[in-house]
């Protein structure tokens, strides 16, 4: 989902930028653009405590909107994921996954307390490491604090069922936790990603060795130390930056890893899905997507432009539900996009620490130069551009707001994900060929519609191929509102109820009862 | 679950499974002239007509390459008949077909409560021919006729149980304040592939087709190419319960080629199995590549165990049931029994005089506890296990031989004196072959119940509510059987921990299998 990648291949580690650095303290001390002053975890968060890896190997951290380095962190091998899961497994038979749940629920309201309260030193954090404006990393902060808050409440509800089939049984169904799951996050929402994959997970009882995204790993390690203060005992939650190729393939592999999460790439999806089978690891899967946003003829369509270019443009366009297929009906197809190019063109980009600023920097210099070739194969492909297109200065990987029009749904443009602040802009006529256009993609991650028609609004979400439908809105999230893939999108829930069943497994219990003899 | 072994979808796999003689090109004949039915006497004398064809579309159809392949009756080991083998490009047909039938909405958006009539009636019609239906199965896989009954009485029971959730999948209204309003909704995923293995061939039938059915899916099943004929025989009732053309979907033929192109074709959005823990391996490889979701029912070595406290009468004919019963194919059973020290001595005479005095021979003689092996690859897989246990130095306690020379009979086997890192303590046998260790104390009997790579299911005896409770808690399976062991119920939940699995079936938890969360958001006007 709301992902992109962690990618195992060609990574963006060169060899000049990994160097031997030993001697890197624990803690390193940075200034953010902001004015505010903060001590960077470096090292891995094993066992409650942060560890220099067992190779000493550290990897640059780049700041994408100055292309230049925050800080090295120290980057984790096999063996530091030998230590987590020992770790983890250790913690899995201690007392956390039979402590009596109410005593996890508080530890993760208390986490949720300690986020809030470091807000906006986590939103800063954010913005300086993922290049996303300070506006969106506050939104997802927030996020953050509200969806651990709902997997504390959950914590203690997790309960079975006692099943009637007749008097002389007794049945009864428990909800048990997995043991230890790996967890392997995007860079695109580094912080938000770590609060999905570990609020459920801690909820139920499990502990977790979670890899974040390698060039996005200061938010993840800054938070765990909230953990510890939260009261969550060492080795639930352990943090292991490193490579996808390294780390999450060892998680994958790993013989005590009883479940594995991730959020990328389907093509990495895929790969690891194939890895976890050879153990029959459970899987869920957040995944890619081409999501089309549909705007009908009776929408209100000033209305309907905002959230179209939110749903693009939102957090710079490197979301997988992002709505980057456009569908408007022939007759508003003009008036609408000439709205959107004008609405398109307010949008303000540029350094993600100005607070007027709605879209930052692309996280990396491969995804700033993905987008542009997507520019170039769109133009020659014949669709028009009609703004944008193209990068914005020198410095720092940001793209200008970029709209296609005049496109044919065979288009690698429209096919394919890009991941970056391009959209494209079909006509349609009637229901049925907009649902056809629409559906016709490998993946199935979300959709939005726009009308005021409630048998429309009911009948195209109806038959709408996505695990998401936003009517009206869009990349409108909210932690009690379950997301994920249908068709090659991915596999299993995030957030709301429907999450928890990814951390759980049945276990039935039936007895045959004998009638006393008193 | 309850299976095993078969009905693979990988090629090394099936060349070990399928014994040579039965692939030669002698048995393996062209016969693109069999005819699509043909008159069966039962050996107990009733008689019916067996389709040989594919079941594709509510109709009874040859292969397109027309080849057929023989079916064996394991009690006699002589030829029952051939049936039609289905090979990539029926599978493809097939597909195409259940594809069809989900987008034409005959069954996947109609009223719940529709599908739900149908398949209650699907259940009262086999329920009308259960004896016919239960004595193909005995025929066919070789299982005491009482314990065929028993699995087409659970046939019947889980239709019907099915049938009443049809109505019961709801969404869920969320509340996020009155801005929006949000619902939720759980669709059906589209064409599901299922793989079904050979010893329980009509009961996995049903647990596979019933969840995908009642929740709107179509199927494509390939049933083991050792058991085919009585789901094709009851395919005959799909038409007439009033499932539409198309929904229903069978594929006889052998896993690694109907297996295989089950888990590949593009169509297919689900996979289900049920068999060998190796070949659940290959499958999700398979399914990764285009992201199909899977549930998966693998093997297992199921710990029985006895404290000193318990009903020994019971205890002892839970541990005959739990081993014996369907010959020991069956994924779940209770093969590594734990007995406490105080009354290990007296059990273990109990068990041996029980165990002999379990009747196997003729499967349809109603008295007859336990009938034949599956197949001939199968007798000799147990037959190899009884002499690794005996050179590993354990103590064969009874049976541990076959049973006469025609038909794949074994001999009710116990092992005495074993160690738990011995092969026969540690691996699948899949056969009546039972070991029976010892232990001390209760943290001594979980630790040995749970040190294993399965976690299917586990029987506790005891009399001491604290036991059973606290060590069904801590012990590392899907389904704990207390006081009793193999006792199946629709309404129960069933699947595997670790190794043995993913997902469940039966109750509301295999509908899970079947169906994707949409989430609707929609912002209201102020």
């Amino acid at each position: 989902m709301l992902s992109r990648a962690t990618s195992y291949s060609a990574s963006t580690i060169s060899k000049r930028l990994v160097r031997l650095y030993s001697q890197l303290p624990l803690k390193v001390p940075i200034t953010l653009p902001n004015g505010i002053k903060y001590e960077q975890p470096t090292g891995l968060f094993i066992n409650g405590e942060f560890v220099k890896s067992k190779e000493g190997k550290t990897v640059d951290v780049i700041d994408p909107s100055t292309e230049k380095l925050i800080t090295p962190i120290y980057e984790a091998f096999q063996d530091d994921v030998d230590i987590a899961v020992a770790a983890a497994k250790k913690a899995f038979h201690s007392n956390w996954s039979q402590l009596e749940p109410e005593a996890r629920a508080k530890s993760l309201f208390k986490l949720a307390d300690l986020i809030e309260e470091n807000s906006e030193l986590l939103a800063s954090i954010e913005s300086m490491d993922n290049g996303k404006s300070l506006t969106c990393s506050r939104g997802d902060v927030d996020l953050v604090s509200k969806y651990l808050r709902s997997c504390a409440g959950w914590a203690d509800k997790l309960n079975g069922n006692v099943i009637n089939t007749g008097k002389d049984h007794f049945a009864y169904t428990t909800r048990e936790p997995l043991g230890v799951c790996g967890q392997i996050i995007p860079w695109n929402f580094p912080l938000l990603m770590w609060s999905w994959k570990i609020g459920p997970a801690l909820a139920t009882g499990n502990t977790v060795v979670l890899k974040p995204a390698e060039n996005t790993p200061l938010s993840a390690l800054f938070a765990s130390q909230l953990c510890k203060e939260a009261g969550i005992p060492n080795g639930v939650v352990n943090i292991i930056p490193g490579s996808g190729r390294i780390v999450g393939e060892s998680l994958c592999k790993h013989p005590d890893i009883k479940k594995i999460a991730f959020t990328g790439s389907t093509r990495t999806g895929s790969h690891i899905m194939k890895t976890a089978a050879d153990t029959i690891k459970k899987v869920t899967l957040e995944l890619g997507g081409k999501s089309p946003n549909i705007v009908f003829a009776d929408a209100d369509l000033d209305k309907a432009v905002k959230d179209i270019a939110f749903g693009i443009f939102y957090n710079s366009g490197e979301v997988c539900c992002a709505g980057s297929r456009v569908y408007v009906q022939d007759s508003v197809y003009e008036e609408v996009l000439q709205k959107f190019k004008a609405y398109t063109e307010t949008l303000k980009v540029g350094n993600p620490f100005d607070e007027s600023n709605f879209q930052g920097a692309q996280t990396s210099k491969q995804q700033l130069s993905k987008i542009l070739d997507y520019v170039k194969i769109g133009t020659k492909e014949g669709a028009r551009v009609i703004t944008g297109g193209e990068r914005c200065g020198k410095n720092g990987y940001f793209v200008k707001p970029t709209i296609f029009a005049d496109v044919k749904e065979d288009m690698k443009i429209v096919k394919e994900e890009i991941f970056g602040p391009i959209v494209t802009v079909s006509k349609f006529s009637t229901v049925d060929e907009v649902v056809s256009m629409a559906n016709d993609s490998q993946y199935g991650l979300a959709a939005g519609i726009h009308t005021k028609d409630v048998n429309k609004a009911i009948d195209v979400s109806n038959r709408l191929n996505a695990g998401t439908i936003w009517i009206n809105t869009y990349n409108a999230f909210h932690q009690n509102v379950p997301f994920g893939g249908f068709g090659q999108s991915g596999i299993g829930r995030e957030m709301g109820a429907a999450a928890l069943d990814n951390y759980t497994q049945v276990k039935s219990v039936r007895m045959a009862i004998t009638k006393p003899k008193y | 679950m309850f299976s095993t072994r078969a009905s693979s979808a990988s090629a090394s796999l099936l060349l070990k499974r399928i014994p040579s003689q039965l692939r030669s090109p002698l048995q393996l004949r062209c016969f693109s002239h069999l005819p699509l039915t043909i008159p069966i006497k039962l050996p107990n004398g009733l008689e019916f007509d067996q389709p040989t064809g594919l079941f594709i579309n509510n109709k009874n159809i040859p292969s397109k390459e027309g080849k057929t392949f023989e079916v064996i009756n394991p009690s006699t080991e002589e030829e029952i008949c051939h049936v039609y083998e289905g090979r990539e490009e029926d599978v493809d047909i097939a597909a195409k077909a259940a594809q069809e039938a989900f987008d034409n909405g005959s069954w996947s958006t109609i009223d719940p409560l529709e599908r739900g009539k149908a398949l209650y009636r699907l259940a009262e019609l086999i329920e009308k021919d259960l004896d016919v239906i239960a004595s193909i199965e005995t025929l066919d896989n070789g299982k005491a006729i009482s314990s065929a009954k028993g699995d087409v009485q659970l046939v019947v029971d889980y239709f019907k149980a099915s049938a009443g959730l049809a109505c019961k999948l709801d969404g869920r209204q969320v509340n996020s304040g009155s801005n929006y309003f949000n619902y939720t909704k759980r669709e059906p995923l589209g064409v599901c592939g299922q793989i079904i293995p050979w010893n329980f061939p009509l009961l996995m039938w049903a647990w596979k087709i019933a969840p995908a059915l009642i929740t709107g899916n179509t199927v494509v099943l390939k049933t083991a190419e050792s058991t085919p004929l009585s789901a094709l025989y009851t395919a005959k009732y799909i038409p007439e319960a009033g499932i539409p053309p198309g929904v229903v979907n069978i594929v006889s033929g052998f896993g690694k080629i109907v297996g295989e192109a089950i888990t590949t074709h593009p169509l297919i959005k689900k996979v289900a199995f049920t068999g060998s823990t190796t070949t659940g391996k290959h499958i999700y490889q398979n399914a990764a590549a285009s992201l199909k979701k899977v549930t998966l029912e693998l093997g297992g070595k199921s710990p029985n165990i006895v404290f000193a406290d318990a009903n020994m009468k019971t205890a002892v004919q839970n541990i005959i049931l739990g081993i014996y019963y369907n010959s020991g194919e069956v994924c779940c059973a209770g093969s590594r029994v734990y007995v406490e020290e105080s009354v290990y001595d007296d059990l273990i005479k109990e068990i041996k005089i029980a165990s002999e005095a379990v009747k196997v021979g003729d499967p349809f003689d109603e008295s007859t506890f336990q009938g034949a092996q599956t197949s001939q690859m199968q007798l000799s897989k147990i037959l190899k296990y009884v002499e690794i246990g005996k050179n590993e130095g354990a103590t064969l306690i009874s049976g541990g031989e076959r049973l006469g020379t025609k038909g794949y009979f074994v001999r009710p086997t116990i092992f005495g004196d074993v160690k738990e890192n011995m092969q026969i303590v540690k691996e699948e046998i899949f056969g009546p072959v039972v070991t029976i260790s010892k232990f001390k104390t209760l943290d001594d009997v979980v630790k040995m119940a749970n040190d294993s790579e399965y976690g299917l299911a586990a029987g506790i005896h005891t009399t001491n509510i604290n036991n059973a409770v606290k060590v069904a808690d801590r012990l590392k399976a899907g389904t704990v059987w207390i006081n009793t062991y193999n006792d199946f119920h629709s309404a129960v939940p069933f699947g595997g921990f670790n190794a043995s699995g993913l997902g469940r079936e039966m109750s509301y938890e295999a509908l899970d299998n079947y169906l994707q969360v949409k989430a609707v958001r929609v912002k209201l006007e102020d």
